[in-house]
């Protein structure tokens, strides 16, 4: 089970974290002017790496606010946003 | 005589507690300190169980875990099946059988606790042999640090470390990210029946370690020779440990196979205790060897081993112990992330180095192993089917050149294909056997070929230790309302709604359930009924941009909502699906009450938070869930407004002064109540909330005010009939992630303004925006008694004719109705609302049932009976 440093409770068991998916996934300013595939293209395309991946998490059992974090999708070693 | 092959004086059992014990139709002894096993040989038992597939007889072919062969069935004290005879402590009244493959579970719940506990040390080293006890003792001089040093065995007289808590009789199963690893403590098995009851049976221990000492040690490996299944034939590290743990003889004349320089020191210790030993060793350099260069090419004897033929000669022995070298225990480590290499000066495989802060030490790091190459593969003949790599899986050497020859070349595919190594041992003793046969037949290597991937668990844990306390009540929390006593009292079954217990229906006397929704929906439709609604997602949504806020989750305007007013409102995941549906009521110019559904609370809190933090923190907001503090009694039927008045003597009632969809606060039954306006059921109706220790209070305030007008209390049930014959979707039950609010008919709660909202892009993408997509419709039956099955399939034509057959829907809910007197359904159903008029066929048990498509809302269409 991997520790996950949140950065207002600190150093926490995985089980009291929610699974955001990729951060720096931006809703765009106005979806209304998206072509469809642009805004397909936002909705279902993540880069999916074999490797270190920004990624969002939620402290929902502690304090329950969002962070970022570098994760390694093959290791699990997870490390602050940079 | 009593235990015939019970050495007179070696071993560390207590001679001085004798324990009787059955196995199969035999009562026998053994002595404290024995394991089944080797209480089994101490008294001339090797056949012990038979193999799964081919039924052959079986015996005990380890003294430890690692145990292929020798799995049984504990009869009692409690019923536990495929346990491995070699780990089973003896203790009086023990009962066992044999086994051929899987055993049976008790038939009644097992009445033992079990319970789970927290860790945390500086140190962890897991094995406590002589290399893990240097360990602990090296890890325990750093003054401060926390050491616990777990060991699978029973204690030993050993020297603890001082400063080391000791875990005995307890093994590590998993070893997961961060040095976090999970391990059994078997407390009381041992005990039998005199297990005390109140003491856990098994306790799983989750331990956060800052570093990790692995001392596993190593398992020793089989060398495949034809018919090596047979009972007598056994590891020679396992006569050894017979002979000096338990002071058990495994036989008279023992022939030792063997690959390497170990079996020496085993046929000299077990020659000193009286063992007629030859040993036929496969190298031709071997010099202190009885036969060298020998081949074991035959086995006498079919339950029970009565001689071989090795070396052109024929032996009588009655045991054969083989040792083909051994593996170091590297399944944490590997689990752990941990690389391995493949040592050819070993013939096995070695830590290759690991991310996490875990080191290997001893036997299971290579130290004081033998030198020898891979077990000696036989030549290819027509022995191969009953030469054996997986014991427990009864596979032969044919059948891993079966799936070489089908053109398997990774392991892992043969793995799957012959089932090896997927038995309760996972392949411990077999592992790289079967790597070394697949190397033989592909012309490979071992370093190669290598060996399938570790994972958790270790060895078998049971269901009862991973669930723990975790059972029954205290497997998910109910959440109760606060009228919960009194459905209870009125013998309402109930329904789980997420954790909710909700009052399903209130049968009276002789009434079937559904007798009790009739009576329930007619007394709604026509007089007064009450519900407990408390279940209801509550959240309050503050602060100067509220408005702005729901207004983008929603899909119409909330903003623009008066002091006072309340709006249904549909949310959207980004796709343009239905997400959830409720109410908004607007309290203070910055101050919002939102209701969700009860499933689905924590969700929208959830949402809600999420766009808050990560896109719009910028506004000003603030969120927090309601559901517990407010009691909520839904007083429904055209009698509501004067049981209302009754319990509200200061509120005004009538339309015009309190119309739909409006809230106003109140003092109902001398409580402060906020009042609001809403119908889920097409009738006159009133939410009445008041605070949690009220909502008692208020219950049976209004039971008593309505009682004159025969005020009917009604459960889920009812509101479910009195929903669908309004055509109003629930969220989860009508929708299933794939239908847009168009779908549902709930077009027109949509905006007209461009200004955007989450999914709103989503609608407009070619899919969403088709005009054949599924729309809600309702259905009803030619035959009007007859009800449609939820999830039945409909069609367009009978008979269906070849398949494919053209799907067009399902049912989504389906009920009798006595408003409508007959039965009726809603349905998903492509281009549902073009179709209305049609015949359709709903499948019902295979037979094609025809319905009519009508619009969704079958009840008071023009919305007549809301203000009562």
């Amino acid at each position: 089970m991997m520790i996950i440093t949140c950065p207002w409770c600190g150093p926490r068991n995985e089980t009291e974290f929610h699974y955001g998916g990729e951060a720096g996934v931006a809703y765009p300013a106005d979806p209304g002017v998206l072509s469809d595939e642009e805004w397909g293209r936002f909705l279902f395309v993540r880069s999916n790496p074999k490797g270190v991946l920004h990624e969002r998490w939620s402290h929902n059992a502690g304090c329950r606010r969002w962070f970022s974090v570098h994760r390694d999708t093959v290791t699990h070693e997870v490390g602050p946003a940079r | 005589m009593s235990q015939p092959f019970r050495h007179p004086d070696r071993g560390r059992v207590d001679r001085t507690r004798p324990l009787t014990f059955r196995f199969g139709d035999r009562t026998m002894t053994g002595f404290a300190g024995d394991t089944l096993a080797s209480a089994l040989l101490a008294n001339g038992v090797h056949e012990v169980a038979r193999s799964v597939n081919l039924g052959r007889p079986r015996g005990i072919v380890t003294a430890g875990v690692e145990e292929p062969s020798a799995v049984v069935q504990i009869e009692a004290p409690f019923p536990e099946p495929m346990l491995t005879a070699t780990t089973v402590e003896v203790y009086d009244g023990l009962v066992a059988h044999p086994l051929r493959g899987q055993g049976w579970l008790a038939p009644e719940p097992d009445s033992a606790r079990y319970d789970a506990v927290w860790a945390h040390c500086e140190v962890l080293v897991v094995g406590a042999g002589a290399a893990g006890i240097a360990a602990a003792a090296d890890a325990a001089a750093s003054t401060g640090d926390r050491v616990i040093l777990v060991d699978e065995r029973p204690p030993r007289p050993s020297e603890v470390p001082a400063g080391v808590r000791l875990l005995t009789r307890t093994t590590v199963v998993g070893y997961y990210d961060d040095n976090f690893l999970v391990a059994v403590q078997r407390r009381t098995n041992h005990l039998g029946a005199a297990a005390p009851l109140e003491q856990a049976r098994e306790r799983l221990w989750r331990i956060r370690a800052g570093r990790v000492v692995l001392a596993t040690g190593a398992h020793e490996r089989l060398i495949p020779f034809p018919d090596n299944d047979r009972p007598g034939i056994m590891l020679a590290g396992a006569a050894l440990a017979y002979l000096r743990d338990y002071g058990v003889l495994v036989g008279r004349r023992a022939l030792v196979y063997t690959n390497n320089d170990t079996a020496y020191r085993v046929a000299d210790e077990l020659r000193g205790a009286g063992v007629d030993v030859v040993v036929a060793d496969t190298r031709a350099d071997a010099p202190a060897a009885d036969l060298p260069g020998a081949r074991l090419s035959g086995v006498l004897g079919d339950r029970r081993v009565t001689g071989v033929r090795v070396a052109g000669r024929q032996l009588d022995v009655d045991a054969v112990l083989v040792t083909g070298g051994f593996s170091p225990v590297l399944h944490l480590y590997s689990q752990a992330g941990g690389r391995l290499r493949y040592d050819d000066g070993l013939g096995a495989l070695l830590p290759d180095g690991c991310r996490q802060r875990v080191e290997v030490v001893g036997a299971a790091a290579g130290v004081g192993l033998p030198r020898c190459g891979p077990p000696p593969m036989p030549e290819p003949s027509d022995a191969d089917g009953r030469t054996f790599v997986d014991l427990q899986r009864d596979v032969t050497i044919a059948e891993v050149r079966r799936a070489t020859g089908a053109g398997l070349r990774s392991v892992e595919h043969v793995k799957r294909y012959t089932t090896a190594g997927t038995a309760h041992d996972q392949g411990k003793t077999s592992g790289l056997l079967t790597s070394a046969t697949v190397a033989a037949a592909l012309g490979s290597s071992a370093a190669e070929v290598g060996v399938t991937t570790f994972r958790p668990p270790y060895v078998p844990v049971s269901f009862a230790t991973l669930a723990g306390r975790d059972r029954d009540d205290l497997f998910d929390a109910a959440r109760l309302t606060p009228i919960h006593d009194w459905h209870l009292a009125r013998g309402a079954p109930f329904e789980n709604v997420g954790q909710w217990k909700r009052a399903w229906y209130y049968p009276r006397d002789g009434e079937d359930m559904a007798a009790a929704v009739t009576r329930e929906c007619r007394a709604a439709r026509t007089g007064v009924a009450m519900m407990d609604a408390s279940t209801l997602g509550k959240i309050d949504v503050q602060g100067p941009d509220a408005g702005e806020f729901l207004d983008r989750l929603y899909t119409n305007v909330m903003s623009t909502l008066a002091i006072g007013a309340v709006r249904y409102g549909v949310m959207c995941r980004l796709d343009g699906m239905v997400f959830d549906d409720g109410t908004v009521a607007r309290l203070t110019a910055d101050r919002f009450l939102v209701t969700t559904t009860t499933g689905n609370a924590a969700a929208v809190l959830d949402w809600m938070e999420e766009w808050l933090q990560t896109e719009w923190p910028h506004l000003r907001v603030w969120c927090t869930s309601v559901t517990e503090q407010w009691a909520t009694v839904a007083l429904v039927g055209p009698g509501a407004r004067g049981v209302l008045a009754r319990v509200a003597p200061d509120l005004a009632v009538d339309v015009e002064s309190f119309p739909f969809m409006r809230w106003r606060d109140a003092t109902v039954a001398g409580l402060p109540a906020r009042v609001f306006r809403i119908s889920f059921s097409g009738e006159l109706a009133y939410e009445i909330n008041v605070a949690t220790w009220h909502g008692y209070a208020l219950w049976q305030a209004l039971m008593t005010a309505g009682a004159d007008a025969g005020i009917t209390p009604y459960g889920t049930e009812t509101m479910h009939v009195l929903r669908a014959e309004k055509g109003y979707p629930i969220v989860g039950q009508d929708t299933d992630g794939t239908v847009t609010p168009d779908d549902l008919g709930l077009g027109w709660a949509i905006r007209k303004s461009t200004k955007d909202f989450v999914g709103r892009r989503s609608l407009s993408r070619p899919d969403t925006a088709r005009s054949d997509r599924k729309h809600l419709v309702g259905l009803l039956p030619d035959d009007p008694t007859l009800l449609l099955v939820e999830g039945a399939h409909i069609v367009g034509h009978t008979p269906l004719g070849p398949p494919p057959v053209p799907y067009l829907g399902h049912v989504t809910s389906s009920y009798p109705s006595v408003a409508l007197g007959r039965t009726f359904a809603l349905a998903l159903v492509t281009s549902g609302r073009q179709r209305i008029g049609e015949r359709l066929y709903a499948t019902v048990n295979g037979t094609l049932i025809p319905v009519e498509v009508t619009s969704h809302v079958l009840y008071d269409p023009e919305g007549a009976r809301r203000d009562g």
